[in-house]
């Protein structure tokens, strides 16, 4: 985030913490509904926020399932499309210590926006090896989609307007579980 | 924190974030080298000059191979087989190319300066390769990653330069590099190969080999530039072998067991450096090169990958 960005304000709260829980959960369950259990699934999680979100789910389907998924990370800096249009690139690296050949591939955002994120990540991806399939999970769709993208698992359909901004609050960065809709302040 | 730089010029000019900085950008891009298909499309569309009057291997080598991974266009020219036999001078060469809009020039030449007068007259960015016996910051930022990733941290730890320092532009970037992240440097040698100057930068100095490997945790080993030297600095090769050139033996009765040794390379093998030392587990010469390519992979999406922003 730019320190010269407009500062917001809250708007309204959209998730609390145990609706965001209820919402993995959810997701986890369609994940294995979908993919007929866990047999050959791995998940990746988009820096910073959606790694975070990809542990939580891992650890949902082990609960639910007892199989214990592989989790990794992806930095899709060097895959952006406005490389070089937002200042200085901050690298922070990839880290998928495993094989994604023959995986279905989960990957998790926290929110989908324009779906430039995802393209980049998709050919992120796929230069590491050919998956079988990679679905998406986000917790939050905000609408707003530039490219032909779709999520396979969504924790919350929210309608926003280009100017609001959704702020997805973990535990593990942000001290507490919460989403909330922000809006620049005026003046 | 930010990159603000047009060009890569010297460790001299840097502070202690924009080289932390460096070196952060390039550990996350080492993962690259480990992986199936080497390229990712960050510079996509971006030309790379390698500008080389002088000879070269590690360093023009990795700095193609790190443009090629970030999928920028790399081409190398190199002084002989060019039109400087035909007696063009350094700077219409350098003007020439820069008419062909490259986006990063990477320069070696033997005279010091060489990367800072490119710097001043083209408007593209400029990376020094070894400038005379001036500065290598690259390699510098090679060896502070190498440090970082063998030791875990830089706080506090002791590095002795030892031989050829007069010669080095290594020992003159590391230095200033390893002196801003507050690491305290020794440099020995034979006092003709020992510039005044290493003091005014901070460094500590020894005229004992013995005593400068003695409580050090890295020891970088120099080459004896001989392509460099005027006559009479040392005796003779062979003295100097058996009084700078650092062997198991010594090791053994001298250093720590948990020291790193290393060398920029190339090796003299059997004057500076004892092959069983070269090749034994203290040695850590050849994850240097490996981090070479990460850290110039770092400073080309540095320089190339801002352009065009507004920096906000």
């Amino acid at each position: 985030m730019s320190s010269s960005a407009p500062r917001h304000r809250e708007k309204a709260q959209v998730l609390d913490e145990s609706a965001l829980d209820r919402a993995l959960t959810r997701i986890a369950h369609e994940i294995l509904e979908k993919n007929g259990g866990a047999k050959d699934l791995a998940f990746v999680g988009l820096r910073t926020r959606g790694v975070s979100l990809a542990h939580r789910l891992g650890a949902k389907i082990a609960q639910i399932d007892g199989t214990t998924l592989p989790v990794g990370t992806l930095d899709i800096t060097l895959y952006r499309d406005d490389l070089g249009m937002r200042g200085t690139p901050v690298i922070r690296g990839t880290d998928i210590p495993f094989s994604i050949k023959d995986k279905t591939v989960i990957l998790v955002d926290d929110v989908l926006f324009t779906g430039r994120t995802i393209r980049a990540a998709l050919d992120a991806i796929i230069d590491l090896g050919r998956p079988t399939a990679i679905q998406l999970a986000c917790l939050i769709d905000r609408g707003h989609r530039e490219l032909p993208i779709r999520p396979d698992y969504v924790g919350k359909n929210l309608p926003t307007s280009r100017r609001e901004s959704v702020a997805v609050r973990l535990r593990e960065h942000d001290g507490e579980d919460r989403v909330v809709i922000e809006e620049p302040e005026e003046g | 924190m930010g990159w603000t730089r047009k060009d890569l010029l010297s460790m001299r000019e840097l502070d202690a974030g924009e080289i932390t900085l460096l070196v952060d950008t390039a550990a996350s891009l080492q993962e690259i080298a480990s992986r199936d298909i080497k390229k990712v499309p960050a510079l996509r569309g971006k030309t790379v000059v390698n500008l080389f009057y002088e000879s070269s291997t590690r360093t023009r080598t990795s700095f193609e191979i790190a443009g090629k991974w970030l999928s920028a266009d790399v081409i190398n020219f190199s002084a002989s087989g060019s039109s400087t036999t035909k007696g063009e001078s350094f700077i219409d060469t350098a003007k020439n190319i820069a008419a062909m809009s490259p986006d990063v020039v990477v320069v070696r030449h033997s005279s010091a300066g060489a990367a800072d007068l490119l710097a001043r007259e083209l408007p593209c960015s400029i990376v020094n390769a070894g400038d005379g016996a001036h500065e290598h910051p690259t390699q510098a930022l090679l060896d502070l990653l190498t440090i970082r990733e063998k030791k875990g941290h830089f706080d506090g730890l002791h590095v002795a330069i030892v031989g050829d320092i007069a010669h080095s532009r290594v020992a003159r970037s590391d230095i200033h590099g390893m002196r801003k992240l507050g690491m305290t440097v020794t440099v020995a040698g034979p006092p003709t190969l020992i510039p005044p100057f290493v003091q005014e930068l901070g460094a500590k100095v020894s005229y004992r080999l013995e005593d400068a490997i003695g409580d050090v945790d890295v020891i970088m080993m120099l080459r004896l530039q001989q392509e460099r030297m005027t006559a009479g600095l040392i005796p003779s090769l062979r003295e100097y072998a058996r009084f700078w050139g650092l062997t198991l033996d010594k090791l053994a009765r001298h250093a720590r067991p948990d020291v790193l040794i290393m060398h920029p390379g190339p090796v003299n093998r059997g004057i500076e450096l004892a092959p069983e030392v070269a090749d034994g587990p203290y040695s850590v010469i050849l994850d240097q090169v490996s981090r070479g390519v990460a850290v110039r992979m770092g400073v080309l999406l540095l320089l190339a990958g801002h352009k065009g922003g507004d920096g906000a």
